[in-house]
């Protein structure tokens, strides 16, 4: 089985975010990125399915500006065999991504497409969905557990009431949540190494893929800010401020 | 021309999300109409038309369709879009799972998580964990959205509006549906309660959190969680509230032994008051409660539950 990943680039989720002042976006400059957490998932999920030997090759996507080269070298330090950069200075929509990762589909016509569930950047949660819809495969998202059968997948999924498990035969697009698996750090020879494997930068032109914006971001604002309140002093206090609170609840 | 609105229902049972995205729908200026797909879902499609400011309920019943799966959704909704201008559903995880793959099928640009609407193409959405609010315009022709249900007001009861059958024979899924683990509980639905009673990792345990259950017990709540305490086995990951979990937005929240690390904020941005238990007095959950008590858990909830029923207060 072949698997190709999707892999981006985002502000670590350890850093706070400042709203620029002028509500044109959110400062990135200068600030520490690294791969999106649930990428991380994704790539494990893959390396794992090559060490149990259902998976014989690995190829890492990205798309994004040259500095995503990093990510992807992440990826391949896990254990992934080869990585593609779709080359875009501008961020593109959702939409123009899951296109774009189609157009890559079709070169590379992989057997599984692995994703994150959501982007912590942007929180979108699209891609993998759009991407399924766009090849016309099934999809299997939010997954907690992956095992693979013979041309299928049997995944457990999170869902609002619980989990759920899902049989999705191959090719299938599978997009990760957090508890899918605990990713690996890649050692320092393995940094070294994931140096050697082949990395191929593709300008967006090389797609046929229009990814002019559908939509218009008119401002990014800053949420509206909690002051903070008082300490209660002891337990009866806390129960009478509680207590105030179910009466006035009781009387909407 | 009108407005669709995928309902959110479970186990028969019309979610009272569906009455919030209703009313976020009408804000877009057409006609409400409420899909419900499912099977045996004809209960679901009554309690649907006596929403206030529903036009007409929609009702598709196949076998393909019992599991709500995203292919067999989008299916169906393909063949109504025409008629729409815009297909709503809550940003729950049908509606996640089936909006964006329906609008690249469309080609289209969802726009998802919707927390404001300003007219039928001007929406507010969080980004960053909520850290940021974007104010996006589309001028499709045509809207997939997804709304936060907590983030709107209920719409009241009216109607009742018409029910029509529709025809969902050609309708499959790709996916096949093996099994459902659902987490056993009567505790009131996370993502629309009115109070709720979150436990973090410092609960210790899954018998710890029992005594989280009985606080929210006694005052009607339903039980949040940290990821911390899904991932240490102590509750179940439909309790947890946050960027990857569920978004709440009660009028009463109380975290016992929460940190309030940024992505479980994310999650409770819409909570109208924050009361923190904690034994940290610097931890964030702490600074931006309303009201906050520092001490051990362990023996503030026991006392407060005592207190609380000498009070008065029991389920
Ligand atoms: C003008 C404009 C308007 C926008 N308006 C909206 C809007 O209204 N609603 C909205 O939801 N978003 C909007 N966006 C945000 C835009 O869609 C995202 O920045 C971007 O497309 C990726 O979304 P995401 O990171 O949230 O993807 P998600 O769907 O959250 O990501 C899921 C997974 O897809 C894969 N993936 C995502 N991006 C990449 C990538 N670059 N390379 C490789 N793999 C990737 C990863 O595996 C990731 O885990 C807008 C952007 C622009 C420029
Ligand atoms: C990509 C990503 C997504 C995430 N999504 C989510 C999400 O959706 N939801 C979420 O919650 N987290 C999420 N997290 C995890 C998040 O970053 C935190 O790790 C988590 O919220 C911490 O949970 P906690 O407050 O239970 O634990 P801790 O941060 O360990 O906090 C424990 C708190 O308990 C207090 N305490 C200890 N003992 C006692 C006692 N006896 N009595 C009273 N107080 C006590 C401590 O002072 C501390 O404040 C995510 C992380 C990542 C990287």
């Amino acid at each position: 089985m072949k698997i190709l990943v999707a892999v981006k680039r985002v502000v670590d989720h350890n850093v706070r975010i400042r709203v620029r002042p002028d509500l044109s976006g959110v400062e990135t400059e200068n600030v520490r990125m690294s791969m999106n957490p649930f990428d991380k998932h994704a790539v494990e999920a893959a390396v794992q399915l090559a060490e149990a030997g259902k998976a014989d090759e690995i190829v890492i996507v990205s798309i994004g500006p040259k500095q995503a080269n990093d990510v992807i070298l992440t990826a391949l330090a896990m254990g992934a065999h080869r990585g593609i950069l779709v080359e875009a200075a501008e961020k593109l929509e959702t939409l123009a991504i899951a296109k774009l990762l189609k157009a890559v589909a079709d070169e590379e016509k992989p057997d599984l497409i692995l994703l994150g569930k959501q982007a912590v950047d942007d929180d979108s949660n699209h891609v993998g969905q759009m991407l399924a819809g766009l090849l016309d495969w099934p999809q299997a998202t939010f997954a907690s557990e992956i095992k693979a059968g013979d041309g299928a997948l049997e995944v457990t999924r999170e869902v609002d009431f619980g989990r759920a498990t899902v049989s999705v035969s191959l090719p299938a697009i599978v997009t990760a949540d957090l508890r899918l698996n605990t990713p690996r750090n890649a050692a320092l020879p393995m940094v070294m190494k994931a140096r050697q494997k082949p990395l191929a930068v593709r300008p967006l032109a090389d797609f046929a893929v229009d990814v002019a914006p559908r939509l218009v971001i008119e401002k990014v604002s800053p949420p509206a800010e909690r002051p903070g309140g008082r300490k209660a002093g002891d337990v009866g206090e806390l129960a009478g401020i509680i207590a105030a609170e179910l009466k006035e609840l009781e009387a909407l | 021309m009108a407005t669709l609105v995928l309902a959110d229902h479970d186990l028969g049972q019309l979610s009272p999300a569906t009455a919030r995205i209703v009313a976020a729908a009408a804000q877009l200026g057409a006609p409400v109409d409420v899909l419900v797909a499912g099977a045996g879902v004809d209960a679901v499609a009554s309690c649907a038309a006596a929403i206030e400011g529903v036009a007409k309920v929609r009702v598709a019943q196949s076998q393909a369709l019992a599991t709500l799966s995203p292919e067999a959704l989008t299916t169906l909704l393909l063949t109504l879009a025409p008629q729409y201008d815009a297909i709503v559903a809550g940003s729950a995880a049908v509606g996640r799972d089936a909006m964006p793959r329906l609008a690249a099928k469309l080609d289209l640009m969802p726009v998802t998580d919707i927390v404001a609407v300003h007219g039928p193409g001007r929406f507010d959405r969080p980004i960053y964990a909520g850290n940021a609010i974007e104010t996006v315009a589309s001028s499709q022709a045509k809207n997939v959205l997804t709304i936060r249900a907590a983030a709107f007001r209920p719409a009241g009861q009216g109607g009742p509006a018409p029910i029509e059958a529709i025809d969902a024979s050609d309708v499959s899924a790709l996916a096949r549906f093996v099994a459902a683990h659902r987490t056993e509980s009567d505790v009131p639905d996370l993502a629309t309660a009115q109070i709720v009673v979150g436990g973090g990792v410092s609960v210790g345990s899954a018998e710890g959190f029992k005594l989280i259950e009985k606080l929210a017990h006694q005052l009607g709540a339903a039980v949040g969680a940290t990821r911390a305490a899904v991932d240490a086995g102590y509750a179940p990951n439909d309790w947890q509230v946050g960027q990857t979990g569920k978004i709440i937005a009660p009028d009463l929240y109380i975290a016992i032994g929460i940190s309030g690390a940024l992505q479980h904020l994310a999650g409770i941005q819409g909570a109208k008051k924050i009361i923190a238990i904690n034994t940290d007095p610097e931890a964030p959950l702490v600074k931006i409660a309303d009201v906050a008590l520092i001490g051990d858990l362990f023996t503030i909830v026991p006392a407060l539950i005592a207190d609380l029923e000498k009070q008065g207060i029991r389920p």
